[in-house]
């Protein structure tokens, strides 16, 4: 894993790709910081932080198209997968390595609070929270970007689905609001969502029978619900669809409160998305 | 040292490896021989643990490539059919993370890159990017990297491809050099190669095993011991006349003369039967002067499209439907002429 870790550090150090994420980073938090807090004197370092979390729309797949699909693609895969490591170390240690290349900007950032602090009264504890969201929202969103680097092996393909799926969990809430919060609406939602499942699941395991088995249940079941005590299903969209929303979980953060429901939520994302590439690897080893 | 059990790899309906089994001793060089597409790549890169396969086993040492992959990849040193190499990274970085990846000791790292860089003659090389290299040295860089940790079991796909042919008579020595500590399993569709390094052939074909014998015993099993190729001065129906004495002789193929005055035969005899001598005294009673007399060369080639031929005749191709058979094609018009030069490289080596 350490080998692996050190290598792709400098990789990105030695090439234009780290050090562009960086520039990118330090100058967008740079005009914000300068507008906000600097000029208008604004005491919430937690917000400047929140006005470029988009960035990481465009920054987040530039940086992880590379990690697994390129491996894949120069075949170097070999070298790695023939060696006496585990594919959790590999992921791992890449992961790791992208983490540590966000790390910088992030540490620079750090020094933000105290640029402020010399020209009045800030709340360090309230700042530093703000940047542990901000950072933890930048791992979670890596991990989503290794994910998809590992499912495919062409980089740009996994650049812009990654973008893709950014886009949308940042745009779902409002997405999510469009939908009518009756009753009726998510229930239709929900048995539309049990139907893909089902699609999905025959695509996987290529076996009608039990894709149908569980389609039907699942719909069943939903309608059963409704039936029941239809009152449920108020707004239960809009809830279901939040959790998907990334980008909201670091809103508390953003006003300095250590948001521990958030930081559950980010190493779930990390872990769950880092899980899934190693499934991804081994599956396409049996292929 | 490596046990290959029944071994099955289906991509789905096309059959790359079918039941599979042989066993690898200690210190010798093993050949993996068959033509493109024969499932060498596919078995290799099962025993590497690079893919899974199907069904059946591998044992490195003892050890299941699938329930303990780190202690059987301890074992092995794997050079792939492309060498894997990270193009932004200079010959020694890169050593330097294989060695680490291997998890060669951090007091042997630097002595060990060295000595196989010096081993494979890459050492000018050290500060190159390995983007910047020839395709030969980067086969090298491939095989130093294989050979890093020195792993009991090495096993390159196609070492040579692609390289001039002095740099494949190098290759080979190395390969000869090795196998005094290493067990070397190498894989090849070109027959000169395999013939020259290799103590034991295993032929592949369609994912089966056709042959597997040391290379002197197929070669020696080939039917070149009793047949005899034979010039003679001289008429032939006088020649016929007195060839149909000798009982010996089971089949007589007559074939065209060198020039008007001589006769070509060639004829097939019993089993371990040397008919030269008699002949020799009969002719030059007869005063009919042999200008040529020699056994039948059978070379591996032969013994290899026989294998091979036979075995593709009866199987339709898998319906015309495999996928995978279009490209292959290309790489293989392609490895041909690479298989043209290396048997030229091989008769110069020869002479």
């Amino acid at each position: 894993m350490k080998a692996i870790y050190k290598k792709e550090v400098k990789s990105y150090l030695t090439s234009m790709i780290g050090y562009v994420f960086i520039f990118f980073i330090l100058l967008l938090e740079g005009i914000y910081f300068t507008a906000y807090n600097l000029q208008n004197a604004y005491p919430l370092f937690g917000t400047t932080l929140s006005a470029v979390t988009f960035i990481f729309l465009i920054l987040v797949p530039v940086l992880t198209m590379k990690t697994i699909a390129e491996e894949r693609k120069q075949k170097t895969d070999q070298l790695l997968l023939t060696a006496p490591v585990s594919v959790s170390e590999i992921v791992l240690g890449k992961f790791l390595a992208v983490a540590t290349v966000y790390a910088i900007p992030v540490l620079i950032i750090c020094l933000y609070p105290m640029i402020m602090g010399k020209y009045g009264t800030v709340s360090y504890a309230m700042a530093y929270t703000a940047v542990l969201g901000f950072a933890l929202l930048g791992f979670a969103q890596i991990a989503v970007g290794v994910f998809w680097s590992s499912v495919t092996e062409n980089p740009v393909i996994a650049a812009v689905v990654t973008f893709i799926v950014l886009f949308v969990c940042y745009m779902i809430t409002g997405i999510g609001s469009l939908i009518p919060d009756s009753s009726m609406a998510s229930l239709a939602c929900y048995m539309l969502l049990v139907l893909l499942a089902a699609v999905w699941i025959y695509h996987m395991i290529r076996n009608l029978w039990i894709a149908a088995v569980i389609g039907i249940a699942g719909e069943a079941a939903l309608a059963i619900t409704y039936v029941v005590k239809s009152t449920l299903f108020e707004g239960s969209i809009q809830k279901f669809l939040a959790v998907f929303d990334i980008t909201s979980h670091f809103d508390n953060f953003t006003n300095g409160i250590l948001d521990l429901q958030g930081v559950v939520y980010f190493l779930s994302v990390i872990i769950i998305f880092l899980v899934l590439t190693v499934q991804t690897i081994t599956k396409r080893r049996w292929n | 040292m490596i046990e290959v059990k029944n071994l099955v790899k289906k991509y789905g309906d096309h059959i790359a490896v079918d039941h599979l089994s042989f066993h690898v001793d200690k210190g010798q060089i093993y050949g993996f021989l068959g033509p493109n597409g024969a499932g060498k790549s596919t078995t290799m890169n099962i025993m590497t643990g690079y893919i899974a396969s199907t069904s059946g086993e591998v044992l490195i040492d003892g050890h299941n490539i699938l329930e303990e992959p780190e202690a059987a990849k301890k074992c092995i040193g794997y050079l792939p059919e492309q060498p894997p190499l990270y193009f932004d990274m200079t010959v020694a970085e890169y050593l330097k993370f294989a060695a680490e990846l291997k998890k060669v000791s951090k007091y042997e790292r630097e002595t060990q890159i060295e000595q196989v860089m010096e081993l494979t003659g890459i050492t000018a090389m050290e500060n190159r990017l390995i983007k910047n290299l020839s395709k030969g040295y980067k086969q090298r860089v491939g095989l130093a990297q294989a050979i890093l940790g020195y792993p009991e079991i090495i096993i390159l796909d196609e070492p040579t491809v692609g390289l001039d042919p002095k740099q494949i008579i190098e290759i080979r020595e190395l390969i000869r050099k090795l196998s005094e500590e290493h067990t070397i399993i190498l894989s090849s569709h070109i027959l000169s190669e395999v013939s020259a390094v290799c103590d034991y052939i295993m032929i592949i074909n369609h994912g089966k095993l056709v042959a597997s014998d040391t290379t002197e015993n197929l070669m020696n099993h080939s039917l070149g011991s009793n047949t005899l190729e034979l010039t003679v001065k001289g008429e032939k129906q006088d020649v016929e006349k007195m060839l149909r004495d000798v009982e010996e002789i089971q089949k007589l193929e007559w074939k065209p003369g060198e020039n008007e005055k001589t006769v070509s035969m060639v004829i097939t005899t019993e089993e371990k039967t040397d008919i030269r001598e008699k002949l020799f005294y009969m002719m030059a009673e007869a005063k009919m002067p042999i200008m040529n007399m020699q056994f039948t060369k059978v070379s591996l080639e032969d013994i290899f499209l026989e294998l091979t031929q036979n075995e593709t005749a009866p199987v339709p191709d898998e319906q015309g439907t495999k996928p995978e058979s279009a490209p292959k094609d290309e790489t293989g018009t392609d490895t041909e002429k690479e298989n043209e030069t290396e048997q030229e490289a091989h008769d110069e080596s020869n002479l």
